[in-house]
């Protein structure tokens, strides 16, 4: 198989991380804007775990990716369930007001 | 430029692109479409590097399932979303900067270690022979056997979280109620009279 450089796939990643960082930091009063950029940057870590899995010649890289989308997923649907409680109790999804619980 | 390599940079191009677009689309539902475009290029990546157990689950679990989680989300709750858009510029400089810091702290990392092994030649992920797929599941049922039944423990905790979070008891919502109907006598509901002809009640 026709190398692609290691450093290709790193790159890759690093620049999706920094999407999602830059993301979550862009889109600070919409919740599911945020939760999507955590996907992204878990999307980013996938992407290193299963290019090193691959050039290290090592199958516990992928096994650990499998773990990382699960976790992401249920991650998500707890997000996403948080948002439709807090919806339906403000009427709006402004995380800036997340803390009025605050003493 | 060998194909493996061109299809990479086109991959890679779709993936990075989308991925600007998903943080930077003024329509949260374009956002999640692009969020779906990034997570199918990628599974194109995850194929060329002959992982394709993890592209799949990839397209079957996140297009299918995560993905549409969002979108049903996104467009079930009636959100003014241009309003949610004000301070968008506010807070660039400052996400600007911590993206521009992290990014060049990955470039020193990668510069100074991750280049000398890139010109290795890329091994089989799986023995000759054995497809991926199978590789992986021998790992995931013996190697990491304990790790795997975790990974579902933590998936039925999300079930019973997300569950919980959600269900709510109306009270104005009409149920049938099992009990009460069986226990229901005709003493209770019926009675009988005699009516006079032509007088009514």
């Amino acid at each position: 198989m026709p190398a692609i450089p290691l450093s290709h796939y790193l790159v890759l990643a690093a620049l999706l991380f920094t999407i999602g960082v830059f993301g979550i930091f862009l889109n600070r009063k919409n919740v599911i804007v945020i939760l999507m950029s955590i996907e992204l940057l878990l999307l980013a870590i996938n992407v290193n775990f299963v290019a090193f899995s691959a050039y290290l010649g090592d199958l516990a890289g992928q096994a650990f990716a499998m773990f990382v989308l699960t976790v992401a997923a249920a991650e998500a649907a707890i997000g996403l369930a948080i948002v439709v409680v807090y919806f339906r109790n403000r009427g709006s999804i402004e995380v800036e007001d997340i803390n009025l619980m605050k003493g | 430029m060998t194909i493996a390599l061109f299809v990479f940079y086109v991959f890679a191009l779709v993936t990075t692109a989308s991925a600007v677009m998903v943080i930077a689309a003024r329509n949260p539902v374009h956002s999640v479409l692009f969020l779906i475009l990034a997570f199918v290029s990628s599974a194109g990546l995850f194929v060329l590097l002959g992982a394709e157990f993890l592209a799949m689950v990839l397209v079957v679990v996140y297009v299918g399932a995560v993905a549409v989680l969002f979108l049903f989300v996104v467009m079930m709750l009636d959100i003014d979303f241009v309003q949610l858009r004000e301070g968008f510029l506010q807070y660039l400089p400052v996400g600007a900067l911590v993206g521009l810091v992290l990014l060049v702290e990955l470039a020193l990392v990668f510069g100074t270690q991750a280049v000398e092994t890139a010109a290795v030649d890329m091994p089989p992920t799986a023995p000759p022979g054995v497809t991926n797929t199978e590789a992986l599941g021998s790992l995931l049922y013996t190697r990491y056997f304990y790790l795997f039944q975790t990974a579902g423990a933590i998936l039925l905790v999300a079930i019973v979280g997300a569950i919980t979070l959600t269900l709510r008891h109306r009270p104005d919502a009409k149920r049938q109620d099992i009990s009460r109907q069986v226990h229901r006598r005709p003493s209770d509901t019926l009675e009988v009279r005699k009516v006079r002809p032509r007088s009514g009640i």
